[in-house]
């Protein structure tokens, strides 16, 4: 049913990606207002003002007051206007249709949300409810993925509810949850002015996180030393005070030989870890086997680097430990971050102005939209679907039975071989594209091959709402508003600037509409995302992500509140409207409601937890047949699958095409030369590209960016193997072999429209 | 409409991390007509990921206006050298050849030349150009001589340069660092372990010195 029914060229004639018809806003064109609001890209949730005019964003000018960016923004950034009035929107509701050389017919609104409901019901009354799944995203905003998650338990009572924050962010959260019980960066990023050490693990602060750059740089200007970790010289590393060329998938072993090394030359806060923490001995215990010289084997570090980093780690008053996808996106994703947070930890550098540790978020709202209940095991306020105080409560608020809360479901891509194995039969989608963003997506086309009804909502026809029998026309970021919550834990405000046009609605308006046609409406009558941030508030009360203090008022006036933010002080019980909300987190004298007051950590003891950060060799990894590591990322001028960003004209032509990265000394043996074609196999496919011929990457690594599809989507190389626990994708090692092309790939003779 | 005085222009190349906020902002400030004037080089791709920006540095004495045949472009009292006047300029491209630090450029379709005028519309009013508002890394700032020396204790700004025999004095200053920057990182095997380890067993022929094993030799590709 939902194979594609046209060929791809001949839908990507009809619905993009094109380039978006305007360079930029008409000189002299003025504005008739200037919107305060965000950026819609990546975590870091840049401050902007968008011009508008005649319902038109027509340019942006930089909002310089916002305090974490003071004006400063990215390529993506700069551009983000020019997705508004764009020939690739679309205005209507479309039904799949194999008549028409596009293969959708466009359908009126109305038509289309009833045979959503009609498909459903007739899915669900055949195969049970669980037959239809629900995949969300991270870019959404806190209220849409609040209403998702309810959408899901509440009106199609299905477990199966997922987003693609599990492409993302889960490494983190989980390890997290485990050492401190509460999943967030510890500091604002204005901390980091005056330490002495950041450790970057995995981050390529300059592309993925940009802004970030400038506070690092402005921490050295005041002395602090730069230690990067990456198997390539991205722009941070440049000039970094120690360079770690960590051979992919080996983070877990090198943070076991640099904790080693510190506790051998007594570099370890004994104290600290006496009075705040539990399990450092199994950790050490652990840690005994790696030695310098077997780190160094294992990670391809030199001992000297280690050492080198002991040292500087060891030995500082202060430090900021940050990683990212780098170290997450691994079968071994939160081992490695827990790695991390041991050397943390150990230092006892935490709960104070200039010492911090945090995972850099990727997605617009990493950080919220893994709160509040878009997760397969989570309700809001970072509650557990498994534990019946936190059932008993939300389904209070939602006024329905506990026993009629569904239990947990399945991560984004179980619930993909669920659709493959039949269980799944049909699915709604927003904010996913899943077809270019998971690994090994020719499994992933099959499976969506497999569904019998699925509906997309989008604003653009995305890769896998090709294969939908219903798309339903959403909004774009600048067409809502609603909160999120960026890479510091500061929850700020999306405002709107302009209306949505044609058919398009707020996509929280568009699942209200499913629910009503369902003849479900309870619950799904909200009138504005602000009702919805209000049952939001109740509802993450008392949970660990406790929004309840927060308004929208408390947002505008202190531009952001850093949660916990709480209704009533949890010492006392009184209400406490002025509560500030909590910009640094573990403070000495600080107080939270799972302590209460036993310590400065979120478990009832008060203490962090050291837990043995097992080193395991990644999953499918180099061999004599495919001898190369292959890892992926991001370039500064794309954002995740490019839905976006492959259609903004600017952006585009920044980074046409992905490129293989690879050394010289790789390069000369395999007889290739810079810009010639160059395949890359794995043992789930094969893609040919141009070669980047650089000595920033290791002799033994390649590099693809991920942000294409089709026969140029680097997804179609990389494993489904995931972490155990966090069930995250291994995206940043896999193996593969290189060898130059047989000659140019056939889609390089048929140009797509936006080149 | 003047600059404020107060307010100057630092470009810090080692800060740059080559993202293009400054060109793809650059092209949206109204004087520019929805060209870029900022350049940004990128040094050696294939050995390092060093990029440098490159505003147009508005030197008191302009070579390019020296040059200019037609008189097109000036200086304003505020020291901020404008593009060509339309009216003037009869795109010799005398200026493009002459200017030391490859600033102008001229637009052949439109017959003019055309440069960074420190987005002129905005810095006249009291705000910052695009590129040095938007800059991520603060590679470009501008603000003054006060803020800069407070919040960049490693460098100094410099406005003097020597090309051969010329001596130019600019608006625009670069920093400096104050002490010798180490050396920044070409090439990933400098920090890799040159041997490699147990892995492989290299006979060398007595005499014959190789100085730079290649760790990667046993890779089988
Ligand atoms: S993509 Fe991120 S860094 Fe770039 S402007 Fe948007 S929020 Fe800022
Ligand atoms: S191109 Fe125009 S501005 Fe430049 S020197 Fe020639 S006339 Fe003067
Ligand atoms: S915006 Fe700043 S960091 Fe980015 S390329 Fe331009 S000068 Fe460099």
């Amino acid at each position: 049913m939902a194979k594609i029914p046209v060929d791809e060229l001949a839908i990507t004639r009809a619905y993009g990606p094109h380039v978006s018809a305007k360079i930029r806003g008409a000189p002299g064109e003025e504005p008739e207002r200037l919107v305060k609001t965000h950026c819609c890209f990546c975590g870091q949730q840049c401050g902007i003002q968008l011009k508008v005019r005649n319902e038109q964003v027509i340019g942006f000018e930089p909002w310089e007051e916002f305090p974490f960016n003071r004006g400063m923004l990215c390529p993506k950034g700069v551009k983000r206007y020019l997705q508004g009035s764009h020939p690739d929107r679309l205005l209507t509701a479309l039904a799949r249709d194999p008549s028409q050389s596009s293969g959708f017919r466009p359908i009126a609104y109305d038509e289309a949300i009833a045979k959503v409901a009609r498909e459903i019901e007739r899915l669900q009354e055949t195969h049970g409810h669980g037959s239809v799944g629900v995949l969300g995203g991270a870019s959404l905003t806190t209220e849409k993925t609040y209403l998702l998650g309810k959408f899901a338990r509440v009106c199609l009572k299905t477990p199966f509810i997922d987003y693609n924050g599990r492409l993302c962010m889960v490494s983190a959260g989980a390890a997290n949850k485990k050492a401190f019980g509460i999943d967030r960066t510890t500091n604002p990023w204005a901390d980091m002015i005056g330490t002495e050490v950041i450790w970057l693990a995995g981050s390529n602060v300059a592309e993925c996180s940009p802004i970030t750059t400038n506070y690092v740089w402005q921490a050295r200007e005041r002395g602090a030393k730069v230690i990067v970790q990456d198997p390539r010289i991205t722009p941070i590393a440049r000039t970094c005070d120690l360079y770690l060329p960590v051979r992919p998938g080996r983070d877990a072993a090198l943070f076991a030989g640099v904790l080693q090394l510190m506790i051998d030359n007594g570099w370890i806060d004994r104290d600290f870890i006496e009075a705040h923490t539990v399990g450092f001995d199994e950790v050490a215990k652990y840690c005994r086997e790696w030695t310098p010289a077997r780190t160094a084997d294992v990670t391809g570090v030199p001992e000297r680097s280690l050492r080198k980093a002991a040292e500087l780690w060891g030995q500082a008053k202060s430090s900021f430990f940050f990683h990212a996808r780098g170290i997450e996106h691994h079968s071994n994703g939160v081992q490695n971050a827990l790695g991390t947070i041991n050397l943390v930890l150990a230092s006892g550098r935490l709960g104070k102005p200039n010492c911090g540790y945090g995972t850099i978020v990727g997605q617009a709202n990493g950080q919220g939209g893994r709160e509040h209940g878009m997760k397969c095991d989570q309700l809001p306020g970072w509650r557990e679907i498994t534990n019946p105080d936190h059932r008993k409560y939300i389904a209070g608020v939602w006024d329905i039975e506990e026993k009629d809360l569904p239990g947990p479901g399945v991560d984004a891509y179980e619930l993909f071989r669920k659709i493959d194995a039949g269980e799944i039969k049909g699915l709604v989608s927003i904010c996913f594209n899943p077809k270019v963003s998971l690994p090994d997506s020719d499994f992933v086309t099959r499976a969506l091959e497999k569904l019998e009804f699925y509906v997309a909502i989008d604003f653009f026809l995305n890769d896998t709402a090709r294969h939908a029998d219903v798309v339903l026309p959403g909004s774009l970021h600048e067409e809502d508003e609603g909160t999120v919550t960026q890479v510091e834990g500061r929850v700020i405000k999306v405002n709107k600037a302009v209306e949505c046009p044609g058919d398009a609605r707020q996509d929280w308006r568009i699942v209200q509409d499913i629910a009503r046609a369902l003849g479900r409406p309870k619950g799904f009558t909200f009138d504005d995302p602000r009702a919805i941030f209000e049952e939001l508030r109740v509802a993450s009360k008392g949970g660990v992500a406790d929004y309840s203090g927060i308004t929208y008022e408390k947002i505008e006036r202190q531009m952001g509140v850093f949660w916990p933010c709480y209704a009533e002080d949890p010492r006392t019980g009184k209400a406490s409207p002025d509560h500030e909300g909590t910009p640094r987190l573990f403070a000495p004298d600080s107080y939270n409601p799972v302590a209460k007051g036993a310590g400065r950590f979120y478990f009832p003891d008060g203490k962090a937890r050291f837990n043995v950060a097992d080193y395991r060799t990644p999953a499918d990894d180099v061999d004599e047949a495919y001898p190369l590591f292959l890892t992926t990322g991001r370039v500064v001028s794309q954002f995740l699958s490019g839905t976006q960003t492959r259609r903004i004209g600017p952006l585009v032509s920044q980074y046409p095409e992905p490129r293989i990265e690879l050394h010289p000394r790789l390069a000369q043996k395999l007889g290739i030369a810079d810009g010639e074609w160059t395949t890359c196999e794995t043992r789930r496919g094969t893609i040919t590209l141009k070669a980047m011929v650089v000595t920033t990457i290791r002799p033994d690594t390649i590099f693809i960016p991920y942000h294409w599809a089709g026969e140029k989507s680097a997804n179609r190389l990389t494993v489904a193997a995931q972490d155990p626990i966090s069930k995250i994708p291994q995206y940043k090692v896999c193996a593969c072999r290189v060898r130059k092309a047989d000659g140019a790939p056939s889609y390089a003779s048929v140009l797509e429209p936006q080149q | 409409m003047t600059v404020h005085q107060p307010l100057e222009f630092f470009v810090d190349p080692s800060r740059c991390i080559g993202c293009q906020s400054c060109v793809q902002a650059c092209s949206e400030c109204d004087t520019h007509r929805g060209e870029s004037m900022i350049h940004l080089e990128f040094i050696d791709r294939g050995h390092s990921v060093q990029t440098v920006p490159m505003v147009c540095m508005h030197c008191e004495q302009p070579t390019c206006a020296e040059v200019c045949p037609a008189d097109a472009i000036k200086r304003t009292a505020d020291g901020v050298v404008q593009s060509a006047r339309k009216p003037r300029c009869i795109a010799c491209g005398n200026c493009v050849m002459a200017c030391p630090f490859g600033v102008p450029e001229l637009y052949i379709d439109r017959a003019i030349m055309m440069k960074c005028d420190m987005c002129y519309d905005r810095t006249s009013v009291g705000k910052r150009p695009m590129c040095a508002t938007v800059c991520p890394s603060q590679a470009l700032f501008f603000g003054t001589r006060e803020q800069i020396e407070a919040i960049r204790p490693q460098s100094m700004p410099t406005n003097r340069f020597r090309f051969g025999e010329q001596v130019i004095t600019t608006r625009v200053s670069v920093m400096v660092p104050r002490a010798p920057a180490p050396a920044p990182l070409l090439d990933v095997t400098a920090a890799m372990d040159e041997r490699p380890a147990n892995r492989t067993v290299r006979l060398n022929v007595i005499g014959a010195i190789d100085p730079l094993p290649d760790p990667f030799a046993e890779v089988e590709v």
